[in-house]
């Protein structure tokens, strides 16, 4: 590959920039809860993640690639990669996470009008609307082409009424994309509809879910009534159920990316193993490092892969199965190698690590469920890769 | 810096290779073998054929007729010989026996022109235990009266031995039964007095050979390094032996797992395809994700030797961890997936299923590489 001169003065610039504008407490893990979510009700864990989030929206860095006109940075594909590299190397946190980014702003960028991108994707890009996303019910969980809330056209506004689950930080989002159902008569893929709705018009109600793990990230929200003006639809009516799955392939990568990038255990496992003697549990051990190490390596060749313009037909599926499932594998081996220490629920006589080990096994268990279960994606990876009859 | 995707020459490689083994070696090759009681279980002939498309010698350097390329090249090779189960010498011969010779005085890279010119075979001989144990040495190397040394002692499980012309030889000249020092490692031609070599027949039919060594004189300029310290050597010959050895078994994994799904669509029961069945249709799926993983870490593997990185042996482990568990779970699966069919001799199935028992113990299990993986410390 070909490293042009423009490009290495754009390292040396960007370089400087970060660490001009990067606090020194933005260069450590994330810790749990510190994530910067954005939206109208932003709140900031520090003064520096509220000036990291700022000076990185300002330079258009919370979507490098994006054209400028929507709130990018308008980076070259080498460009980006470069600032990737440099904020890895000097350990920069995200200064946005948001779903709005990873799920929603891809589909927009393919299926939206120019009015509509306009009016969405800089708000996304300076962290202004926090996005959730409305698919799963309380009846359509695997089967989520059975959806049942309606939307009904009556002159120039839709008119939403049913109950979504599972719709991650619905209490803390601005707007939600949504999948709603314009069709009851035909096949029920062909029935489906991408809406965008503000969560703030009146009929829509929000509920936080408990977890086993004690948070509550996901919610669930009814519609009674709705009024959706009908330029919020994205695509043709009718057309959802394909948007609804380009963007699920994208939600898949980032949970097994979001895996990856995870804040890092205070205590690798061999480390934690080393006060454990059991012959049993080392070979489990053993047998899950030795997973993580082929899974990452396999994360980046299949990276090689896109680059020069080729990837697995079922991608997404296998990492979101693989690394869900191995994350579950580590959380639990976490738990059994802390003994008493990792079965506490609440301090004191625990330190928050202890309790963040079992916090996490616990959250571990909704990986696989969420995004697709893991039986899904088996199913998903049987009928692309090796053709398998339905 | 990359290290998945393959240069145009390295794919080109690939897909020559491809078309030989289906062409020339099919597995209808082996079972000939087999069958025919064939004594060296490989084709000299085909060998030469393959010499002439300058593998035999892929790692040996231009000066000695080779073409001076890496393990990664040979790993190429080894995957596409072994979707067929090809019998060749290429492990034995041209990863195992160039890379020895090399570390030879003149007299022993004398031999490498002849080596990639596919005219001249090698074996290493180094075990002795029942499974692998790669610096258990009784065998012994002693000083001779006259200049040279002497060799008495017996080595088990010699890949690929009753085809071979030269032997590379482990023997002890200090030190216990199991010490890593005190070894040394000899080129040995097969029909020097003393040398008695007994043919194997094993459960996969490739050749395998239990030599015996009754005071057999070796000049000193056949010593491989330095005495006393052939573990050094050895232990270089095994790790690229070890990560050869995995792109086989991927390669056999890979067309185990794909005759599979050919018979998933194929066979109809219940008025359907089986592979309509979900009980089944998952287990392929796991499968195919288990292949991706060890074509990755396997790919690392023949790469980071090749860049002489510090993690290599790491990964050397984790690949053949990894290869063993892929190739005994797809030919596994592949048997119990084919139902009745799958138990006869007449389908191809089940010499897969033998092939994957013996590749996993030889050059070390994948119980045997996951401890060692783990006692290398493993990166995390």
């Amino acid at each position: 590959m070909s490293r042009s001169a423009s490009d290495e003065e754009f390292r040396a610039e960007v370089r400087a920039w970060l660490q001009a504008n990067c606090p020194a407490s933005m260069r450590t893990p994330f810790l749990p809860g510190d994530e910067v979510w954005g939206g109208r009700r932003r709140t900031f864990p520090s003064d520096d993640a509220r000036i990291w989030f700022e000076r990185a929206v300002e330079r258009g860095f919370t979507v490098p690639s994006w054209p400028k006109e929507y709130g990018g940075a308008g980076l070259s594909r080498e460009q980006a990669r470069i600032l990737d590299h440099e904020m890895r190397a000097m350990g920069c946190r995200s200064p946005l996470i948001s779903f709005g980014i990873w799920m929603l702003a891809p589909v927009l960028m393919e299926y939206a009008t120019d009015e509509q991108k306009a009016e969405h994707l800089p708000a996304i890009a300076r962290g202004e609307i926090r996005w959730c996303q409305g698919y799963s019910e309380p009846g359509s969980g695997s089967d989520l082409a059975s959806l049942a809330t309606r939307a009904v056209l009556h002159g120039d506004h839709y008119v939403v009424d049913g109950a979504k689950v599972w719709t991650s930080h619905a209490d803390q989002s601005d707007w939600m994309f949504c999948l709603v159902r314009t069709d009851a008569e035909g096949p029920k893929h062909d029935g489906i509809s991408f809406l965008l709705i503000d969560m703030t018009t009146p009929g829509i109600t929000t509920r936080p879910i408990p977890l086993i793990s004690g948070s509550s990230p996901f919610c669930e929200t009814r519609f009674d009534g709705v009024r959706v003006p009908a330029r919020n639809l994205v695509g043709r009516e009718g057309g959802g159920w394909q948007i609804a799955k380009k963007l699920l392939e994208h939600e898949r990568s980032i949970i097994s990316v979001m895996r990856d990038r995870a804040p890092e255990e205070a205590e690798s496992l061999p480390a934690m193993l080393k006060r454990c003697g059991d012959a049993s549990l080392r070979d489990r051990v053993i047998q899950a490092e030795l997973d993580f190490l082929c899974n990452r390596l396999t994360l980046e060749r299949t990276a090689e892969a896109a680059k020069a313009g080729r990837g697995p037909g079922a991608a997404s599926s296998m990492f979101k199965l693989y690394g869900t499932e191995l994350n579950k594998r580590r959380k639990e081996l976490r738990v059994e190698l802390a003994g008493y220490q990792g079965l506490g629920w609440e301090a004191p006589g625990f330190e928050p690590g202890e309790l963040q080990i079992t916090r996490e096994w616990l959250r571990s268990r909704a990986n696989s469920i969420e995004g697709g279960t893991s039986e899904i994606q088996l199913h998903i990876i049987a009928k692309r890769v090796p053709g398998l009859p339905d | 810096m990359r290290r998945f995707e393959l240069t145009p020459e390295q794919d080109q490689l690939q897909r020559a290779a491809r078309g030989f083994a289906e062409k020339r070696l099919p597995v209808a090759h082996l079972r000939g073998l087999r069958d025919s009681h064939d004594p060296l279980r490989l084709s000299r002939a085909l060998w030469r054929e393959m010499a002439h498309l300058g593998w035999a010698g892929i790692a040996v350097d231009e000066a000695h007729g080779g073409a001076g390329l890496g393990l990664l090249e040979l790993g190429l090779v080894m995957e596409e010989l072994g979707r067929t189960l090809a019998p060749t010498p290429l492990l034995a011969t041209s990863v195992i026996g160039a890379t020895a010779l090399a570390a030879g005085g003149e007299a022993v890279r004398a031999h490498l022109p002849a080596l990639a010119a596919g005219e001249r075979l090698v074996a290493l001989a180094f075990e002795e235990e029942r499974r692998f144990a790669p610096y258990t040495c009784r065998t012994t190397a002693h000083h001779a009266s006259g200049g040279g040394w002497v060799i008495d002692g017996e080595k088990v499980f010699v890949l690929d031995g009753p085809a071979a012309d030269l032997l590379v030889v482990v023997a002890r000249v200090s030190g216990e039964p199991t010490d890593r020092n005190g070894l040394v490692v000899f080129a040995i031609d097969r029909a020097t007095v003393g040398v008695d070599l007994q043919p194997l027949s094993m459960v996969d039919s490739r050749g395998v050979a239990r030599i015996r060594f009754s005071s057999v004189a070796v000049p000193s300029a056949d010593v491989l390094g330095e005495p006393g310290k052939g573990a050094d050597l050895l232990d270089r010959l095994l790790s690229r032996a070890t990560a050869a050895l995995c792109a086989e078994m991927l390669g056999a994994s890979d067309a185990v797992f794909h005759a599979t799904i050919e018979y998933l669509k194929q066979r109809h029961q219940f008025g359907v395809a089986i592979g309509s069945f979900q009980a089944l249709k998952h287990r392929a799926a796991h499968m195919f994700c288990e292949l991706e993983l060890t074509r990755s870490v396997v790919r690392a593997a023949l790469v980071a030797i090749d860049r002489a990185s510090p993690d290599a042996e790491t990964l050397v482990s984790a690949a053949k961890a990894r290869a063993s568990d892929t190739f005994l779970l797809t030919s596994s699966e592949a048997v119990q997936m084919h139902g009745g069919i799958g138990v006869t001799d007449d389908l191809d199935i089940g010499l897969f299923y033998k092939r994957a028992r013996v590749c996993d113990l030889t050059l070390g299990s994948s119980a045997y590489h996951r401890d060692r993986f783990a006692r290398l410390g493993t990166g995390s």
